[in-house]
């Protein structure tokens, strides 16, 4: 058996985390060594038995205090600092990535590529790369976890989280669920198969279905019945979606938000909850009906309907 | 002489009646004496302790093999929830508080009981009504969710008797809250004359941040619990995201708990440690205000950090970056601690006795325990190592080798005290150090395995960590003998155990003016306090090391 005592570094911030990681060990010997050292010191030194008078100490004991609490204080200070700046950039996908989304449900992760390749409990990727992963839950709290790119974010049901890494080699790594969710929590794992970009696109292209996710939510789209209101309807006065995606939506209420992912699943789950100004509350809730990964398909089709430009309103 | 010595010391020729006089059931089941009460929370606590590790001592055989097969994963899930509710709820925040606590602190002010006996015998029951369900909810199948309880799968995925269990936690809180405010107001109240706050000893500043922490975070995780509960009976969309409910919220207010609580933990241990450092190397400890500081600001600060459980959660990662500065900054008050106990050491008289012995195990596990948590108070490294045994290893390295190592050597040290007799000295150093060699040996190897990638609450994993979870398992029967060692010779101590005198250690406080075992009011006469606490200055006489055995 062997004794390994440091993960593989498969991405660029598993170096960064690495470093850091030696940092603290470094600052943890220091601190060790300057309390044990003395300490054995002294327990050699004075135990008792031998005959030392005992003086009351001659320097003042506030200035050691003072020197003691502000010296860590500022080292950790500067910690701080290190580890949150990776950490900022682990939180912040770059602007250009592959993308691919992930539901997770009690004991698997089904992942589909923006593409339209589909996985389960299996991701590829190409190296050099940034690849974004939008997660959610079906049920309860699942955590995605990749040792050798340090990686881990909570999947949270109702919610999308965002996970992104660069590969820098290829090879298999593990994906375990780190969140307890049940039962087979333990065995709710797969791999990563990180590959040269010219062999991604060899694997891309060989289980590519013919529709794109935004293709599949397109269709998606009329048959839920969403066309009617959202395009060329007279009737009903609805919103158009093309550009909305990524821009500011005033409100009711006066609140503003952003149409990202979360605010169009919240709109087709639960509309009633934010009505955008100038609408009234007519859309049924889709609860119950569409999936988590159909609600993927139809973002997908909305966000590729971003660059558009609606036609003009007729009201 | 001694300068906390009572004003009259009059020591009638007559043997007071002690407390244990007394021996019909009846007499110990409807005692209102705060040392009767103490005995009996140490019989349970130690009673639940044994329940839990061997929870735990199943699991760790299970795990010599990354596919063992003696548990189903569903017994293995129930294992762990056990181990975890019991450790946390009915073992660690009780242990040096309730059962030490209740004994000591009355005796330490020169007080004759706690502000409110009968409170504190009701505290007792509700938490021995609170393991009752507890250990209820095992025999009718058990719990599977961990004892954290997050929410959406507590509240609706789990089949098993969650209720149960989280009924007898809840109960077990009220417990908690009422010691604590009977603390508080004792220590307010009940204090000897002489007795001003800068001449308490170290312990009772310890526990009165203690028992602050009970009475304001446990109100928080009863509602929490209660919340959860009527989610899960009538399905109300608190947690539940199905019904616009906030998972992540339950987190919230779990933490907000449950991160105070490690220090209703470790506060009470900083307490006890810094008596032991006194008391055996015949000295002030050192810096006693800015110890004495620390622990109230330990308990402030620890209110704070309550997110740095929830780096990976999906909160902001602003919000990520305000708990981990704050996480940071309360290291500083555990670390000023640590200083002092060294320095406590420089020209001191040193003896290594038990007590002594896990006093220096308890700094050396601490200190270890402390660092890691700048690991996850750095958020980089905390995404990579949350939820894995590196978070397993830190928390047994504060919660068992800092709590429980504080609570053996404050059970050593005042056992004269409780029972009136001495324990063997060689068994009790040699109980000690298996206990310090067995504690490394289980958990460091889970920091390396952590660091590796090992998630935690895991019944099968990957083949490259056995050899790591070999060793755990291998260290973790070294420590269960450390463990079994004392629940031995201290039984063995009580009928066979030398008679104690009144101040086996030669120690400074108010506890060791009295006899062992003490009287029923514990002091014939109110003690007058004219000086410092931990005056050994002109007392001072090296005594040769194993002074019991003279
Ligand atoms: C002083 C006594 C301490 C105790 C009793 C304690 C206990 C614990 C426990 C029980 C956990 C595990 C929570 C879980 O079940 O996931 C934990 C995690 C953590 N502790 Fe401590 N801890 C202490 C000190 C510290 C210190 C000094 C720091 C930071 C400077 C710290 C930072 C952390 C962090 C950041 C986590 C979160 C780990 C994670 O879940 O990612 N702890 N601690
Ligand atoms: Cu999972």
């Amino acid at each position: 058996m062997k004794l390994p005592f440091f993960p593989i570094a498969a991405s660029h911030m598993a170096e960064r985390v690495d470093r850091l990681y030696l940092g603290l060990l470094l600052i943890s010997a220091f601190f060790l060594a300057l309390i044990f050292l003395p300490m054995l010191y002294f327990l050699f030194k004075y135990r008792r038995g031998k005959m030392l008078s005992h003086r009351k100490l001659k320097f003042a004991t506030w200035k050691l205090e003072v020197i003691w609490t502000l010296i860590p204080l500022f080292m950790l200070l500067c910690l701080f600092g290190w580890a949150a700046t990776i950490y900022y950039d682990e939180e912040r996908p770059p602007a250009r990535t592959l993308e691919a989304f992930v539901v997770a449900k009690q004991w698997m992760w089904k992942i589909q590529h923006a593409e339209g390749n589909r996985e389960i409990n299996e991701l590829h990727v190409p190296t050099g790369q940034a690849v974004k992963l939008t997660m959610t839950s079906e049920d309860v709290i699942h955590s995605f976890y990749i040792p050798a790119m340090r990686l881990k974010q909570d999947v949270v049901p109702g919610r999308y989280v965002t996970e992104w890494f660069e590969p820098t080699r290829p090879g298999t790594y593990h994906l375990f669920c780190a969140e307890f969710c049940g039962a087979d929590h333990s065995l709710m794992g797969g791999n990563i198969v990180v590959m040269k970009p010219a062999d991604y696109q060899a694997w891309l292209n060989a289980g590519r279905p013919v529709d794109n996710l935004a293709a599949t939510g397109e269709h998606l789209f009329r048959e839920f019945g969403c066309s009617g209101c959202h395009q060329n309807s007279t009737v009903v006065h609805a919103p158009r979606l093309e550009g909305v995606f990524g821009k500011p939506v005033p409100l009711q209420g006066g609140a503003i938000t952003t149409a990202d992912e979360q605010y169009i699943r919240d709109s087709i789950l639960l509309p009633a909850s934010q009505i955008a100004v100038g609408y009234s509350n007519v859309m049924p809730s889709y609860t119950g009906r569409v999936s988590e990964e159909q609600l993927i398909q139809l973002i997908a089709y909305i966000k590729s309907l971003g660059n558009q430009t609606p036609p003009e309103e007729t009201k | 002489m001694n300068e906390l010595a009572p004003a009259t010391h009059t020591h009638t020729s007559a043997p007071a009646e002690s407390y244990l006089d007394e021996h019909t059931v009846r007499s110990w089941l409807l005692t209102t004496d705060h040392k009767r009460i103490g005995v009996l929370y140490l019989i349970s606590i130690v009673f639940y302790f044994l329940v839990a590790a061997v929870a735990v001592g199943i699991m760790r055989i299970e795990l010599l093999h990354p596919h063992g097969t003696l548990l189903l994963n569903e017994t293995y899930n129930k294992l762990f929830t056990l181990h975890g509710v019991l450790m946390v709820w009915f073992f660690l925040i009780p242990s040096i508080p309730s059962a030490l606590g209740n004994f000591i602190i009355p005796i330490m002010i020169g007080a004759r009981d706690v502000a409110f006996p009968k409170l504190n015998l009701l505290s007792w029951y509700l938490f021995m009504i609170g393991g009752g369900f507890v250990l209820y909810s095992i025999m009718i199948g058990g719990v599977d969710t961990g004892w954290t309880f997050y929410t959406p799968f507590s509240s609706t995925y789990s089949n098993t008797h969650v209720l149960t269990m989280v009924f007898g936690v809840f109960i077990a809180g009220f417990s908690s809250i009422l010691t604590g405010l009977n603390f508080i107001i004792t220590i307010h109240k009940m204090r000897a004359p002489g007795m001003r706050w800068f001449r308490m000893p170290l312990f009772l500043w310890s526990l009165y941040s203690t028992s602050i922490i009970l009475v304001l975070a446990t109100p928080v995780l009863a509602i929490t619990l209660l919340l959860m509960a009527v989610e899960r009976v009538w399905g109300i969309g608190i947690f539940d995201p199905r019904l616009g409910g906030d998972p992540i919220l339950f987190q919230h207010l779990f933490w907000f708990y449950s991160h105070p609580a490690v220090y209703i933990m470790v506060l009470p241990s900083m307490g006890v440690v810094s008596e032991l450092m006194a008391a055996f190397t015949r000295k002030e400890v050192f810096g006693y205000e800015w110890v004495a500081g620390a622990s109230v600001a330990i308990a402030v600060v620890g209110f704070l950090v309550w997110g740095h459980h929830m780096f990976v959660s999906s909160q902001s990662i602003y919000a990520g970056m305000v708990f981990s500065i704050l996480s940071f900054i309360v290291a500083v008050p555990s670390g000023i601690k640590v200083f002092n106990w060294t320095a406590t050491l420089y020209q001191g008289s040193i003896s290594f006795e038990t007590p002594m012995i896990y006093a220096l195990g308890f700094i050396g596990l601490f200190a270890i325990g402390g660092l890691t948590g700048l690991f996850l108070a750095a958020l980089a490294v905390d995404v990579h190592v949350t939820d894995t045994y590196f978070v397993v290893a830190h928390f047994h390295y504060i919660m068992v080798g800092g709590a429980v190592m504080g609570f053996m050597g404050g059970l050593h040290y005042w056992w004269p005290k409780i029972t009136g007799r001495l324990y063997p000295e060689a068994f009790g150093r040699l109980a000690a150090i298996v206990t310090f060699i067995g504690f490394n040996f289980t958990f460091f190897p889970q920091f390396v395995m952590g660091y590796l990638g090992m998630p935690r609450r895991y019944h099968n994993y990957a083949p490259e960590f056995q050899v790591y979870h070999v060793l755990s398992t291998a260290g973790a029967s070294i420590l269960g003998i450390g463990y079994l060692l004392p629940v031995i010779y201290l039984l063995w101590s009580l009928r066979y155990g030398k008679k104690a005198p009144a101040n086996p250690w030669h120690a400074t406080g108010l506890e060791w003016q009295t006899t062992s075992p003490p009287p029923k009011h514990n002091f014939d006469e109110t003690p007058v306090v004219t000086g410092p606490p931990y005056d050994y200055t002109e007392d001072f006489e090296p005594k040769p090391s194993g002074v019991l055995h003279a």
